[in-house]
């Protein structure tokens, strides 16, 4: 594919339509995965979530210049919400990384949600891919400002970072359960303001009482910053390179991908057999079924199971046929 | 399933930090369903283009109130052609006196919308150039 020859030999247009590509999806977009996936693999993949108004962006851009000072090209995926009713997106992170806006060492790509949970879009997995083939040393994955149960970062990034900021609610309120828990690194920015020492305190008391990401040898560093003046970043990019260090020499590295293999190989079978069910299933069986159910005549999980074996008929069906027409 | 979104740079070029009128616009068109990438103030050229063509979009908009649009739309207008993404579409909103449009349209700067145009005329305006492609 044309497309890949030219990622592949460094043309910046060609990532950034590839990246749209993936956003927009279908058959094309799949077999450029197909043909760009062997030269992945060299990235890494750095995550950066947290509350909404903690300082993500700023603190990307100042991580994006260190690594940038230590010689590495950069990607960074910003993400951010699409509004569930318009469909609509306002991308507003690039204001924050203007500097780093005509780098040649730095791609910087804006991302909408599109209705996916979760802090990621459903196709921030396949950019990484593209900006990983494009040669990029480390990308950095902006997830939307993050609650408490949008973890999908983790199943993307070989290293997250939770950024956490004083003054938003009681200690660490925003982050007590899922995100804590996805944490290698901890930032507490806006180090300047009161209460970031009782935050600082309150996560070493968390990581204290044995809770946080459960590596053996790996204490979550906790790093106070200023992102805004650019204070404590080189701390933040020395403990990313460690924690990869780590990785790399714990064998966890390779676990990791593994498993991060896995789970990317079971969403998209969960997808494709959905997508597989909607063009078997005839659509007055749909609307029979959902009106049974909502005239409680049906209940939803028997109504799934006749579905299911409608599915499985209609493929065995196929098989002894010998396979459809068109396919 | 494919679905093709209209994505939007709004940048603000020269020097005035007056950017009500570029938000406005920017949420016009998030409101239309768009994905709308906000720059925001002070971009020179270089960055404006930059961002266009890292963010793929099919449409600029640009808007000026300091007078130097018939200086920085031209450099813009030349960046992009050089760097492989004059084929967007711009728009171009602010101070732009009547004098100045048509030598802008010729430029290849379509839609020029000053105060008290209406959100419908802008959106139609994009979507409609977009579609032609």
């Amino acid at each position: 594919m044309e497309l890949v020859d030219r990622l592949l030999s460094g043309d910046r247009r060609a990532a950034a339509q590839l990246v749209t590509l993936m956003e927009d999806g279908g058959p094309i977009a799949r077999k450029a995965i197909a043909e760009l996936y062997p030269h992945t693999g060299h990235a890494h993949v750095v995550g950066v979530t947290g509350s909404p108004g903690t300082g993500k962006s700023t603190l990307v851009y100042e991580l994006a210049k260190q690594f940038r000072s230590r010689g590495k090209t950069v990607g960074i995926i910003a993400v951010d919400p699409t509004s569930p009713f318009s469909g609509g997106a306002l991308l507003g992170d690039r204001i924050r990384m203007q500097q780093l806006s005509t780098d040649e060492g730095t791609f910087i790509r804006s991302m909408a949600s599109r209705g996916q949970l979760g802090g990621l879009a459903r196709a921030t997995g396949d950019a990484i891919k593209v900006l990983d083939a494009f040669g990029r040393d480390t990308i950095m994955v902006e997830t939307v400002g993050a609650g408490q149960s949008e973890v999908e970062i983790a199943r993307a990034a070989h290293t997250v970072i939770v950024v956490d900021a004083p003054g938003l609610g009681d200690d660490i309120q925003a982050i007590k359960a899922g995100l804590f828990e996805i944490a290698d690194i901890f930032v507490v920015n806006k180090a300047d303001r009161d209460g970031a020492e009782r935050t600082f305190l309150t996560l070493q008391m968390m990581l204290d009482m044995g809770q946080g990401s459960g590596l053996p040898d790996w204490r979550p560093p906790i790093i106070k910053t200023i992102a805004l003046q650019g204070e404590g970043a080189a701390l933040v990019a020395e403990a990313v390179e460690e924690h990869l260090a780590y990785l790399k020499e714990s064998g966890d590295l390779h676990i990791r991908s593994r498993r991060l293999a896995k789970e990317e190989l079971r969403r998209i079978l969960g997808q494709e057999l959905f997508n597989r069910l909607l063009v078997e299933i005839r659509a007055e069986q749909w609307e029979l079924l959902t009106k049974e159910i909502a005239d409680r005549e049906l209940d939803p999980y028997t109504a799934a199971d006749s579905l299911l074996a409608t599915f499985f008929q209609r493929i065995a069906g196929d098989e002894v046929s010998g396979g459809r027409a068109e396919s | 399933m494919p679905e093709r979104k209209i994505r939007v740079l709004i940048a603000k070029p020269g020097l005035d930090g007056h950017d009500r009128g570029a938000k406005v616009v920017a949420r016009i068109l998030r409101d239309a369903g768009m994905e709308v990438i906000y720059a925001g103030l002070r971009q020179t050229p270089e960055m404006i283009v930059a961002a266009a063509l890292q963010e793929d979009v099919d449409v600029i908009g640009l808007s000026i109130l300091s007078g130097a649009h018939m200086t920085l739309f031209p450099k813009i207008m030349e960046l992009a052609k050089e760097k492989g993404v004059g084929d967007v579409v711009f728009l171009a909103g602010g101070i732009i006196p009547d004098d100045d449009v048509p030598p802008l349209n010729d430029m290849g700067i379509e839609g020029i919308f000053g105060p008290g145009t209406s959100a419908e005329e802008i959106v139609e305006f994009v979507k409609r150039r977009v579609e032609r492609g």
